[in-house]
């Protein structure tokens, strides 16, 4: 998927992994490229209901009070938020009668009023539910290519941001929330 | 005031000459000698007195003693013996039985004769030993032996001292006494010659009798009485005190020695042997060794200033000759003694070219050997010239062994270089501190690497433990190749020698185009020298640990450990951050003013950033952690009542 995102053109995509192994966090720089973008995309996997904890730290350090949250912290103001989920589990999983005993949108919520209190529209998160047995079920190509779209859409300005905020989870049926080509 | 202006002129002589001789390598014994040539001789400011100061100075040597027994642990020496006694002892005996038996056929008397053989056979262990602590060669095959048998003749000395007054020519003594009016010289701590009056009147079996007992009392009171005194002083915590009661123990075995006709030297050797595994030996040895310094190179003033440059320009072709023969007789043997003993190559060179002069114990001696009547005033003061010269020659000879024998010795090294028979993807050279932690870590990550050192002893031990180590001189261009740097992705340089780091970067970077380069770098300065010559990157060797042991100091001094991990953090970055900056301000000749003035205003800001600021102007700092927002801010829901926060 980091692959897919990486080939896409008006796309940064970027291995906080790689570019910081030792968690030493070049605020100032992540800062500067967050104004110069206007969608912000989490992609990680769920680990504990969350992201990996260099994404956690990534919060802690640049999204700062005066930058982009409190009376004069509006760098971020009208950006577009989302994460980029995979999961262990099956769908099914993240329902009220699953064995989470909760969807996945409601368990992404510190994600979500993150976004809220730095002033983003955050959409629903865009997820390939049992990725372990993706490529077994065909399920990842479908996947990626989804993941294309969604990613030229945003880019294009032709995803439906006030249908994609509203409904749980994006997964690889995109058609209600991309545009077609010809509309724009 | 007379006092004041004689030391005035001593120390005058010395804090001038010391220092530069000691810069030229010359070592600080010459120094003073020199020092004394230029005072007395040369300006004529110091005249006959100079034997009386001498014979204060000579209370140097009695403290010297004391030091050297302060280091000889027996533990220590009993691990030492098969050298001392072998390399050492041959050495000494070896070379003592020789020149006796010159000056035998040079018409002296036996008694003479052994004299003098056993005073020339002792080598400058000042000089020898600071030369080869400062050049590092003390850890070298050569460097161990020379160790050992300046031990040993330090040791040595003890025996000689009590024997030289027995070589005393009977007949001699009345003219000596006379002598010694005259010359004054260094009569007094000669001891055993004049020492003993007070026992004179016992028989001879009664006044070996109480010597028998002093040795023992000095053992019994070493070992059970002074150390509850030492202790008892020392937790006075009072330094000048405890420096007294050292002076004094000192002085004390001296007097008693000299009391019961024994050499003083002996007592406070024998003393300082009974105190070496004291808990106070550190204590006091710093406290005696000023002392010693002083007295020592007061000592080496006086014979410098005794020099009769009237002898020299006499007849200096005997002189020199004389020298030159004494050198050249003592190189003989300790080369053969060398190959006696398996040193091999520059080793061997270095040993004997490094202990072919004679010592300055020699002029202790000397004043030992005249005393006693043993030697002619005459020939002493020949021979104090011919000592002096060869001690003067000393420098030029390791000189010699640098310049010529190493060089050589290296290019067509004992050892042929390995055939390289493997290939990887990494080439490594220099597999000491540094490679061997880059290599270990290739190597358990599973990469093939080519590892290459120039010390065979490395080599050696790192294949006991299983890692193939190829060995050979990495600035050798066919090595390089033979080991594949063509074919490699990665050459890693992890040489100590800075310049030779340097060197090899260059001639890699030249010739392999190709390869990327990884080099450990000495500091700073030396990163931007070698991605000048092609290094991608380099890495200041000692950066990183000394940080990790910072980030401890903070925790030991109470910083939470994450708070210490943040701040280390922070200055790594800045580090690197101006390591950054400064590249461009940094020429080949190094430092100038613009480059100074980049780093004056990195050290501001990094104090900015490190300064611990508390309560609302955390905000202001440049330090990023995590901040809460001021209380202030009402977008926020932080108002007592409100029920919204930040998540």
């Amino acid at each position: 998927m980091f692959e897919t995102a990486q080939a896409v053109q008006g796309v940064t995509a970027v291995d906080l992994y790689a570019r910081y192994p030792d968690f030493n966090i070049d605020v100032d720089a992540e800062q500067a490229q967050l104004v110069e973008h206007d969608v912000i995309i989490f992609q990680h996997p769920l680990y504990w209901y969350s992201a990996p904890s260099i994404m956690k730290e990534w919060q802690d350090l640049v999204l700062e009070y005066g930058f982009a949250y409190g009376q004069h912290g509006h760098e971020l103001d009208d950006k577009v938020f989302m994460n980029a989920v995979t999961t262990g589990a099956k769908h099914a999983a993240y329902s009220e009668e699953g064995m989470n005993h909760a969807d996945l949108r409601s368990l992404l919520a510190p994600f979500e009023k993150t976004a809220d209190l730095c002033r983003m529209k955050y959409l629903a998160p865009f997820v390939l539910f049992g990725a372990g047995r993706a490529v077994e079920e065909g399920r990842l190509d479908v996947h990626r290519n989804a993941y294309d779209d969604l990613l030229k859409a945003l880019v294009a300005g032709r995803l439906d941001l006030e249908q994609a905020a509203r409904t749980d989870v994006m997964t690889d049926v995109l058609d209600d929330f991309i545009l077609k080509a010809e509309g724009v | 005031m007379e006092l004041l202006s004689d030391a005035f002129v001593y120390l005058c002589a010395a804090v001038i000459a010391v220092p530069i001789a000691n810069r030229l390598g010359l070592g600080s014994v010459l120094g003073y000698l020199i020092a004394g040539v230029v005072i007395g001789p040369v300006l004529g400011i110091v005249g006959s007195e100079t034997t009386e100061v001498q014979h204060f100075a000579e209370f140097g040597v009695v403290m010297m003693l004391f030091l050297v027994g302060l280091e000889l642990q027996p533990a220590v020496l009993w691990k030492m013996r098969k050298q001392l006694i072998g390399l050492g002892g041959l050495q000494v005996v070896g070379t003592t039985a020789v020149f006796a038996g010159i000056a035998l056929a040079f018409g002296l008397a036996w008694q003479g004769a052994l004299a003098l053989g056993m005073i020339l056979a002792l080598s400058s262990t000042a000089i020898v030993l600071q030369t080869l602590n400062e050049k590092g060669w003390l850890k070298t095959q050569g460097g161990q032996s020379s160790f050992s048998v300046l031990l040993t003749q330090d040791i040595a000395v003890i025996p000689m001292l009590a024997v030289l007054p027995l070589l005393a020519v009977r007949h001699a003594s009345g003219h000596d006494a006379a002598h010694s009016d005259g010359h004054g010289a260094s009569g007094h701590e000669g001891g055993g010659a004049h020492g003993g009056e007070a026992l004179a009147a016992l028989p001879g079996w009664a006044q070996a009798l109480v010597i028998f007992a002093v040795i023992i009392a000095i053992i019994i009171a070493g070992r059970h009485l002074l150390r509850p005194v030492f202790r008892f002083i020392a937790e006075a915590h009072l330094r000048e005190i405890f420096t007294a009661t050292a002076l004094l123990l000192v002085i004390g075995i001296a007097l008693l020695m000299d009391f019961v006709g024994l050499s003083p030297a002996l007592g406070t050797f024998l003393a300082g042997v009974v105190l070496s595994d004291s808990d106070y030996r550190h204590e006091l040895e710093s406290d005696i060794e000023p002392f010693k310094g002083l007295l020592l190179g007061l000592f080496f003033l006086t014979v410098g200033a005794g020099i009769d440059f009237n002898l020299l320009f006499g007849a200096p072709v005997t002189i020199f000759g004389l020298a030159l023969g004494l050198m050249a007789v003592k190189f003989a043997l300790l080369f053969g003694l060398g190959t006696l003993f398996r040193l091999e190559g520059p080793d061997r060179w270095l040993f004997a070219l490094g202990l072919a002069q004679a010592g300055e114990f020699a002029f202790v001696l000397f004043g030992f050997a005249s005393s006693s009547g043993a030697l002619e005033q005459s020939l002493l003061q020949t021979m104090t010239l011919v000592v002096a010269i060869s001690m003067l020659l000393t420098p030029a000879l390791f000189i010699l062994y640098e310049k010529v024998v190493a060089p050589r010795a290296s290019s067509k090294s004992v050892r042929e270089p390995d055939v390289i028979d493997s290939k990887g993807r990494v080439v490594i050279v220099g597999m000491g501190r540094f490679g061997q932690i880059v290599g270990r870590l290739l190597l358990t990550s599973g990469y093939d690497v080519v590892i290459l050192d120039h010390d065979p002893q490395t080599v050696e031990n790192l294949s006991k433990v299983g890692m193939r180590t190829f060995y050979g001189d990495a600035t050798r261009p066919d090595l390089l190749h033979a080991a594949g740097v063509g074919d490699a992705d990665l050459f890693i340089a992890a040489i100590d020698d800075r310049d030779k780091q340097t060197l090899v970067v260059e001639h890699v970077a030249k010739t392999y185009p190709k390869v990327k380069i990884l080099a450990r770098a000495r500091d700073r300065h030396h990163v931007y020298e070698l991605e000048n010559v092609g290094a991608h990157i380099a890495e200041r060797e000692v950066f990183e640990g000394a940080l990790a042991l910072g980030r401890q100091a903070l925790v030991a001094l109470g910083s939470h450990p994450f708070r210490a991990r943040t701040k280390a953090k922070e200055f790594r970055n800045h580090d690197f951050a101006m390591l950054d900056d400064l590249r461009e301000n940094y020429n080949d000749g190094g430092v100038d003013k613009s480059y100074l003035d980049a780093m004056r205003a990195h050290a501001e800001t990094l104090y900015e950033i490190m300064r611990v600021d508390r309560g609302e102007e955390r905000h202001e700092r440049t330090e990023r952690g995590w901040n809460p927002p001021p209380k202030s801010d009402a977008t926020l829901g932080l108002e007592p009542e409100g029920e919204e926060s930040r998540g």
